[in-house]
């Protein structure tokens, strides 16, 4: 049997393209937030063809936390080269110089200043008008309700309550000086059709989503990874070989892992069809408290 | 990377093939779009919660989440809490925003737009609608149709949805009554007869229980039409864009190098070949098409939906926002349309104002000319009204800032759709539907004269331009203007001054001061002064102007440095104090309404090209001051 894109998934395509090329005309300083994952790896193959023949008119820019998987920071590295992509990577100083860490600081501070913080940082020097992401509407449910084009004010916020109405395919580019634009061409993507585009368009992804075995260890429920030896291991844990791949990819000792012998895209779907938990379980931040992603958007989270 | 080719292991091969089965087997599978709509407390979020949860697309933990989240503890699963996103929604209860959900059995997918019951969150229903091809309008069984049912059936017709659900829903609370359900049809279809619906279909139901939503009902044995699931697998919708005129909006110019020039954009309808002949509008150059251009490689040909990239056989230059079209099939284009606008924002629309509007890729300004009459949203009713208030709706004549390409909204929504955003604020603040161009658009061509300003102004030896005069009543704008008047008059100065209370004598005495009457009069005293400097004098304008968007509306008539904002700075109690006229007193007490600073606003100048601050000096040494920025300009 032959690959081939379905017609639902060539009409998901159009619309992300759409979407791509309207943002590329009419902001002045565009730039793709590239998170390593796999709906990055989608957005990133989304951009290339969009502007085919040219290169995407707009830089990547990546938030490292230096507490990514390293296997994350290799495929990057390997990915921008490969397709000779101008790759911008930023880190807040001030929280390099703190040592800030999940492990020691705790989730909520280490996401505030090494993603929040940072990422406001990076989009303020780099005088960034509009940055892509590449959020999904099924994601959680607060997401569910976000703008393709989710507007932010100068400090970055979200409000809710005032997001602009998008009727038909029109979206509104209008803003003051300092404010800026989330923009969201994979909002109507679903996971499985992320994973199916994934496979049909032969994509490369961190390998990470393929089971494999892994040192882990156990913690209030979720498989923490042993990456490198900056976790500390509390007393009587032992890391322990199992068979495990990550549906979401983030910093490593704040991303749950699930056990799985699904080692390649067609049997990470077959899970996925079978699965009965969403993808974000496994990302300790969502569950800090009730409506915790919707408190870390309004403050500027992406 | 090359995961994806490791063959050899046998559970991936297997795994292979069946994802290929599948893939086929659900090739032919469509997409349907529909929204949910009703009044509060209908049930809309349970319902689409049961939607989920039935078709097996809500995971364990999500479900955990709606039991952990209630405030009730009962065993029951809250479907409402599945969907209802924003934290502010689940302490009211309520659903204020457009959440969009995607679920798909194995004859359809799906993409549920679940909108707003409230009336004040109308514009978030037609949101909703913009993108659906199919309605479900919940109605509570015990309730009956409500004006809520009304205005959003009317609104989903408003849109352009031509068939609908009515589920006519929580049946298990008045015991299955046929004759209720009956009744209910009965007076939906004798209220939507006009709405010009081509399909209503009527479904008893219980989303809480179950009943009728995915698997028949036991307790309803006397309905024998399909569930609402059967109902949204089966039902035909859509016109076919295919078959329409071929229509492609430029959205983005490629050109990597010399050799490559090409038109990125989508098919929004019809279809298109290489080697078709096409014409470019506005311009109305036809060319051919030489290449179909994507990121896999050339096509032969594209259709509606398509997101490509044309490459045309003639050298030509096109631009964004261009709409390419077959020889004969052009679309309309105009500078006076006529449209029926929703209104969004809490600042109601006002006519004379301008506003950006966004046509596709096409982006200019526009003014309402007129509003012809409001929409009663219940019954779609003709009423006379002066403006729109937010969520009203109105049909409208609305001129551009440049000439618009388009079709009408019932022949095309993509090309005959608009949204209006306020120029300040940047807000959307209206969307758009346009019915027609207005013949007089193309009727009144701009008379071409010998003699031109650049000679007018020559021969008296000055550069024309306008003084604008902008404060509070009582500020001190007219004693300014004419004492600058007398002094570049005696300077040999040919001057005109237009004075707010003078004008309202005469041109603009039909005039009151609501706001959209002070929007009409800036309007016309702008057009005025641009006559007047067009005939070459320094012309000098006295009107309070309130409001920053009218100001700014008047700057853009003239040309760089052509138009100066003076505001005259004098507090509001300095201005009350002095009160030449009277007005204040009068005014506080509520013998004069909407006079601006007591109960209608000023909005004071950000950037004026000089602020004149009246406290510390006399008007002759402002005058003076003026004078010499004049000079220092050049302009005298």
């Amino acid at each position: 049997m032959k690959k081939s894109l379905s017609t639902y998934l060539r009409q998901l395509e159009a619309e992300s393209i759409h979407i791509m090329r309207e943002a590329a005309a009419e902001f002045d300083k565009p730039v793709l937030l590239y998170s390593i994952g796999k709906d990055s790896s989608v957005l990133l193959h989304l951009a290339l063809k969009a502007f085919y023949p040219s290169k995407p008119p707009f830089p990547l820019l990546h938030i490292d936390t230096t507490w990514k998987f390293r296997e994350m920071i290799e495929f990057r590295d390997r990915e921008a080269e490969r397709l000779e992509l101008d790759l911008r990577v930023h880190t807040n100083p001030q929280g390099l110089r703190d040592q800030i860490s999940p492990i020691t600081h705790g989730s909520a501070l280490h996401t505030d200043i090494m993603k929040t913080q940072a990422l406001k940082q990076a989009l303020g020097e780099g005088r960034y008008d509009a940055a892509f992401g590449g959020a999904r509407r099924d994601e959680e449910k607060s997401r569910a309700k976000e703008r393709i084009y989710s507007f932010r004010n100068s400090s970055h916020n979200w409000d809710p309550k005032r997001q602009r109405p998008e009727l038909w395919r029109l979206v509104n580019s209008h803003m003051a000086p300092g404010e800026s634009m989330r923009v969201f061409p994979l909002s109507n993507w679903t996971e499985l059709d992320v994973w199916t585009y994934i496979y049909l368009e032969d994509i490369p992804v961190v390998p990470l989503y393929f089971a494999k075995k892994r040192p882990v260890v156990e913690r209030d429920g979720a498989l923490i990874m042993v990456d490198d030896d900056r976790l500390p291991l509390n007393e009587g844990e032992t890391p322990e070989m199992r068979m495990i791949r990550f549906r979401t990819l983030g910093c490593y000792p704040l991303t749950g892992a699930v056990e799985s012998t699904a080692s390649t895209v067609p049997e990470i779907i077959e899970e996925i069809v079978q699965s009965r938990s969403s993808e974000r379980q496994g990302r300790v931040i969502d569950h800090d408290q009730s409506g915790s992603m919707e408190k870390k958007k309004q403050e500027g989270y992406f | 990377m090359t995961q994806l080719k490791v063959v050899g292991d046998e559970a991936e091969t297997e795994a292979e093939t069946r994802l290929l089965e599948r893939l086929a087997a659900e090739e032919g599978r469509g997409l349907l779009r529909f929204l949910t709509c009703g009044s509060v407390d209908d049930g809309k979020s349970t319902l689409i919660g049961r939607l989920l949860v039935d078709s097996a697309q809500v995971y364990e933990d999500q479900l955990k989440g709606a039991r952990r989240d209630g405030h009730g503890g009962a065993d029951d699963i809250d479907f409402s809490l599945l969907v209802d996103g924003l934290q502010a929604e689940r302490e009211q209860g309520i659903t204020i925003d457009v959440a969009y959900r995607y679920f798909s059995t194995p004859r359809r997918k799906f993409i549920v737009a679940d909108t707003p019951g409230h009336v004040q969150y109308t514009r978030n229903m037609a949101t909703g609608a913009s993108t659906c091809d199919f309605a479900v309008l919940l109605v509570d069984a015990r309730n009956g149709v409500l004006s809520q049912t009304r205005r959003h059936a009317c609104i989903v017709s408003l849109l352009g949805i031509k068939k609908i659900a009515v589920a006519v829903n929580k049946m298990d609370l008045i015991d299955y009554d046929e004759a209720r359900f009956d009744e209910i049809a009965d007076d939906f279809n004798s209220f939507a007869k006009p709405l010009g619906f081509e399909d209503v279909a009527f479904i008893p139901l219980s989303a809480l229980k179950g009943d009728n939503v995915i698997a028949p009902s036991a307790h309803m044995q006397w309905y024998h039409g399909p569930t609402l699931m059967g109902h949204l697998e089966t039902v035909q919708v859509g016109r076919a864009p295919k078959t329409q005129p071929f229509r492609f909006t430029v959205q983005w110019i490629n050109r990597p190098h010399l050799d490559f020039r090409g038109y990125a954009g989508t098919v929004s309808s019809g279809a298109i070949s290489v080697g078709d002949e096409v014409v470019i509008h506005p311009s109305g150059k036809a060319v051919h098409v030489a290449r179909i251009v994507t990121g896999d490689g050339d096509l032969d040909m594209a259709e509606a939906g398509e997101a490509v990239t044309l490459v045309f056989a003639e050298e030509v230059d096109a631009s964004r926002g261009d709409i390419i079209a077959k020889p004969d099939e052009d679309p309309s284009n105009a500078d006076q349309i006529a449209a029926k606008l929703i209104w969004f924002d809490e600042e109601p629309m006002l006519p004379g104002r301008s506003y950006a509007l966004k046509c596709g890729a096409q982006e200019t300004t526009a003014t309402i000319s007129a509003l012809k009459h409001k929409l009663n949203i219940d019954n779609l009713d003709h009423v006379a009204g002066k403006t729109l208030e937010l969520n009203e709706v109105g049909a409208c004549n609305i001129s551009t800032g440049r000439p618009l390409t388009f079709d009408s909204y019932g022949q095309s929504p993509e090309t005959g759709s608009f949204l209006l955003i306020d120029r300040l604020s940047n807000l959307t603040v209206a969307a758009g539907m346009i019915e027609f161009g207005l013949r007089r658009a193309t009727n009144v061509k701009w008379q071409e004269l010998s003699i031109d300003k650049g000679a007018r102004s020559t021969l008296k030896g000055q550069k024309p331009c306008v003084l604008w005069f902008t404060g509070l009543s009582g500020s001190g704008k007219s004693t300014i203007a004419n004492m600058m008047e007398k002094r570049l008059h005696a300077m040999g100065r040919h001057t005109y001054v237009l004075d707010g209370d003078n004008v309202r004598h005469g041109l603009n005495k039909d005039l009151g001061f609501s706001d959209a009457d002070r929007v009409e009069n800036i309007r016309r005293v702008a057009e005025s002064a641009r006559l007047f400097v067009d005939a070459g004098l320094i012309v000098m304008v006295s009107f309070i102007s309130p409001f920053r968007s009218e100001r700014r509306m008047a700057r853009e008539l003239f040309d760089e440095g052509e138009f100066l904002e003076i505001f005259v700075d004098t507090p509001l109690e300095l201005c009350e104090s002095r009160d030449p006229k009277g007005l204040y007193k009068k005014a506080r007490a509520g013998l004069i309404t909407n006079f601006t600073g007591i109960d209608s606003d000023y909005e004071m100048p950000e950037n004026p090209d000089f602020d004149l601050s009246t406290r510390e000096s006399t008007p002759e040494e402002l005058s003076e001051k003026l004078l010499a920025e004049l000079r220092s300009r050049g302009i005298i």
